[in-house]
């Protein structure tokens, strides 16, 4: 069919009045029959942490006159799936944000499903376009081509009106001639052909990008630098991704807000316990509990995240019990959610929480605009990194196989640390010894995680039944399916506990200590 | 994928005017349509302005050389493809005859395009030849203009003999009156009497139109250019009645 078989030619940009521009003569082509207009109403999705896009994808919903669709494309524009929406204007359209379980089910959401996961879809642009459509005519009049004038108004995440994009549909079995016309219509005056793709180009002119936002410590510190100064940057970085992250939190709008948000306080204390001494005298003293406070305000909420996302688990898991019986205790997790949920948000409007952040970034800018000049950050990163490494083997080491759960959990901790520590400073070092330091730890880290969760997780289930229990909202066959869950959650318990042996001698052999060593010698010699 | 014919032994009978409005009606519709101008005198391709010319000749695409979807090129008509003529098509027959199950090879040679068109229609030249025979076992639905002559229905009293000879597979005929001629009587007459004695005819009749020989001056289909006149009012009563005899599903939503 001419529609879907050729090539695309490579869209065209540039102002241009009138939207298609007008061929010399003796091009050997020449735009004619009637100029077809149509408006499209387009919103571009994606999850908060662009995750469409780090795949190469980029999900669409546009509308038009009576009819409305998502289109899934890839990066070079080329539709790999289309899902009708149902008919009947916008109050029929989807209500942004949505996470997978509001999509209409079929392939879509199906290809959508493994790349989003638990993250909701939200508009990350809204545009008008308006569409001016001509053929366009070889030698022997004969259309070899559609040429498309898009005139785009962006109307969020700010207004803007873009350059007219030009772009070439050539009709089937024409595609040489058609790569031609482009070839000459991108040589007209104010025409490029080169013109990136219509998201990248909304978002440009509303002062973004794509892929903006991640959960990351995106940083570059530079060698030399005052630690004073690389720890302002970092920290305002996480400081940045923090209050990022409270929208969405406050909205609810996926659970993964919350998530992120603990990172970066959680990041934040370690790095003001691994290097807080590089800060002005005090800051470490007066911020330290405040953003302790601040840690222990989200933490019931996001147990029952947990809980409530490995639900659909638990229920698979069932053996003896049917994956009904389930219900009231999925019932009871989301009322105490919602009560979790309104002491967080009370937290989070509150004047203590705003007078945080604004002190925390008033002290974080004076840090950067006046540092010492000593030590400098290579000094701080292998020092922090070389003491979170030290506390991680001697704890380790002192475990034996009567040692209590707290000393595993607290191992955790000490684990976390050095995690922080290598993304902390990870621009200072070698990207290759970094990767292979990251990957050493998180085997252990994710023996550690298993443990602590599932013994946690195991005494909260105690907690529930018996709260259901005085509540009376707990039947017979929901305690005994409860049961099941908690045996299962004793078994993997028990089998972290076992395999945290051989995964702290993994890490803790010769070569991985050496490969810690050599990053801290590293940044030591380069502080010197 | 439906597969539809316009067949006459006679040439000059309006085989070509029927293939080309009729395509054009079913892309409207909303079906994804190929016409396969199959004449060398390559009148559906002029009439779509597409030059007549198949890389490696009417030998490549029968041997399977060169896929059929290579040469197809569309129209200026949205859903609407045309698989060219070629001047090497007047040795079709040849070249078919040097194919393996010659009568079926045009079937087969369509087969792979069944995901991507709804609807292909052949224009044939006029002839009874190994070609003809090949057509007549691919199409579903073989739509047959006949001027109303007494020796005009002799031939479609042969071609529906000729099919009861088919094993198998058999297409459909829809015969109809082309070119009727209002000024003459015994035009009139045959054109109102046989269709109702006759269920492979149509309601439909095409009359004699000068506004349909504006079609080569044009050089587009009538119901595309002067859809209000009695012409393109006549094409689409005759579509109709094809789609129905074709048992055609609906089409699909047009974007």
């Amino acid at each position: 069919m001419a529609e879907a078989s050729p090539d695309p030619v490579p869209p065209i940009s540039g102002a241009s009045q009138p939207p298609v521009p007008q061929l010399p003569s003796g091009s050997g082509f020449r735009l004619a029959g009637a100029d077809r207009r149509a408006t499209l109403r387009r919103i571009w999705l994606d999850t908060f942490d662009w995750r469409l896009y780090r795949a190469g994808l980029t999900l669409e919903q546009v509308s038009r006159a009576g009819a409305a669709e998502l289109r899934l494309t890839g990066r070079d524009g080329v539709l790999i799936t289309a899902e009708p929406l149902p008919a009947g204007g916008g109050r029929a359209l989807p209500k942004w944000p949505l996470q997978i379980a509001g999509l209409p089910a079929g392939p879509l959401a199906e290809q959508l499903a493994g790349v989003i996961g638990v993250r909701a879809l939200l508009p990350v642009v809204r545009a008008t376009s308006v569409l001016h459509e001509q053929r366009a005519l070889n030698g022997d009049d004969k259309t070899v081509a559609r040429v498309t004038a898009d005139q785009m108004s962006v109307t969020f995440p700010a207004a803007a009106r873009l350059p007219c994009r030009l772009a070439v549909r050539p009709v089937r079995g024409y595609q040489a001639q058609a790569d031609r016309l482009a070839a000459q219509l991108g040589a007209l005056p104010g025409v490029s052909t080169d013109g990136p793709a219509p998201l990248e180009t909304a978002l440009a002119a509303a002062g973004r990008r794509a892929g903006d936002y991640s959960g990351r410590i995106d940083v570059d510190l530079e060698a030399g630098m005052p630690a004073q100064a690389a720890m302002a940057v970092v920290l305002t970085a996480l400081l940045d991704t923090l209050e990022a992250n409270v929208p969405g939190t406050i909205a609810d709008t996926d659970t993964e807000f919350l998530h992120d948000l603990r990172v970066a306080v959680r990041r934040t204390r370690s790095a003001l316990k691994l290097g807080g001494q590089a800060l002005p005298a005090g800051t470490r003293a007066q911020f330290a509990p405040q953003f302790k406070w601040l840690g222990d305000l989200t933490t019931l909420t996001r147990d029952l995240d947990v809980y409530l996302l490995g639900l659909p688990g638990m229920t698979a898991g069932l053996v003896g019990a049917a994956p009904a019986d389930l219900d009231p205790f999925g019932e009871h997790l989301r009322r105490s959610r919602a009560s979790a949920r309104r002491n967080l948000l009370r937290g989070l409007r509150s004047a203590r929480f705003a007078g945080l952040r604004q002190d925390w970034r008033q002290a974080l800018t004076a840090a950067a605009e006046r540092p010492r000049r000593k030590p400098p950050v290579q000094a701080l990163a292998a020092a922090s990194i070389a003491a979170a490494h030290q506390r991680v083997l001697a704890g380790g080491a002192a475990i034996t196989a009567d040692s209590p759960p707290e000393r595993l959990h607290d191992l955790r901790k000490r684990c976390k640390e050095l995690r922080y520590a290598l993304e902390i400073f990870a621009s200072l070092n070698a990207p290759d010894a970094q990767w292979r330091a990251v990957k050493e730890l998180k085997g252990l880290q994710d023996c550690l995680g298993e443990y602590q969760d599932t013994e946690v997780q195991r005494a909260e289930l105690r907690t529930f039944a018996a709260q259901m229990m005085a509540q009376q909202s707990a039947p017979a066959q929901t305690l005994l399916a409860m049961g099941e869950v908690a045996a299962g959650l004793a078994h993997r318990e028990r089998a972290a506990r076992a395999e945290f042996d051989s995964q702290f001698r993994q890490f803790a052999r010769p070569s991985g200590q050496a490969r810690i060593q050599a990053l801290t010698e590293q940044a030591g010699q380069a502080s010197r | 994928m439906k597969i539809l014919a316009t067949y006459n032994i006679k040439g000059g009978v309006g085989k070509t005017s029927t293939a080309v409005n009729l395509a054009y009606l079913a892309a409207r519709d909303g079906y994804r349509v190929l016409l396969w101008d199959l004449d060398p005198q390559a009148a559906a391709s002029f009439l779509f302005r597409v030059r007549p010319r198949v890389k490696g000749g009417g030998k490549a695409l029968i041997r399977g050389t060169r896929p059929v979807d290579d040469a197809i090129k569309g129209t200026d008509f949205e859903r609407l493809d045309l698989l060219p003529a070629d001047f090497t098509y007047r040795n079709l027959d040849l070249m078919l005859d040097s194919a393996k199950k010659p009568a079926r090879r045009l079937a087969s040679l369509l087969a792979p395009l069944r995901a991507e068109y709804d609807v292909v229609i052949l224009d044939c030249p006029p002839s009874i030849s190994l070609l003809s025979e090949s057509v007549l076992h691919a199409a579903d639905l073989l739509l047959v203009p006949l001027i109303p002559t007494t020796l005009s229905v002799r031939t479609l009293d042969q071609l529906t003999e000729f099919l009861g000879g088919f094993a198998g597979h058999k297409p459909q005929v829809l015969a109809f009156f082309s070119m009727i001629d209002r000024r003459k009587r015994l035009h009139q007459q045959i054109a109102r009497d046989l269709p109702a004695a006759r269920p492979e005819f149509a309601a439909t009749i095409i009359p004699a139109l000068s506004v349909i020989e504006r079609m080569s001056v044009e050089r587009a289909p009538v119901a595309a250019f002067a859809p209000r006149t009695q012409a393109a009012l006549r094409y689409r009563e005759l579509w109709r009645e094809a789609r129905e005899r074709a048992r055609l599903a609906d089409p699909p939503a047009v974007p």
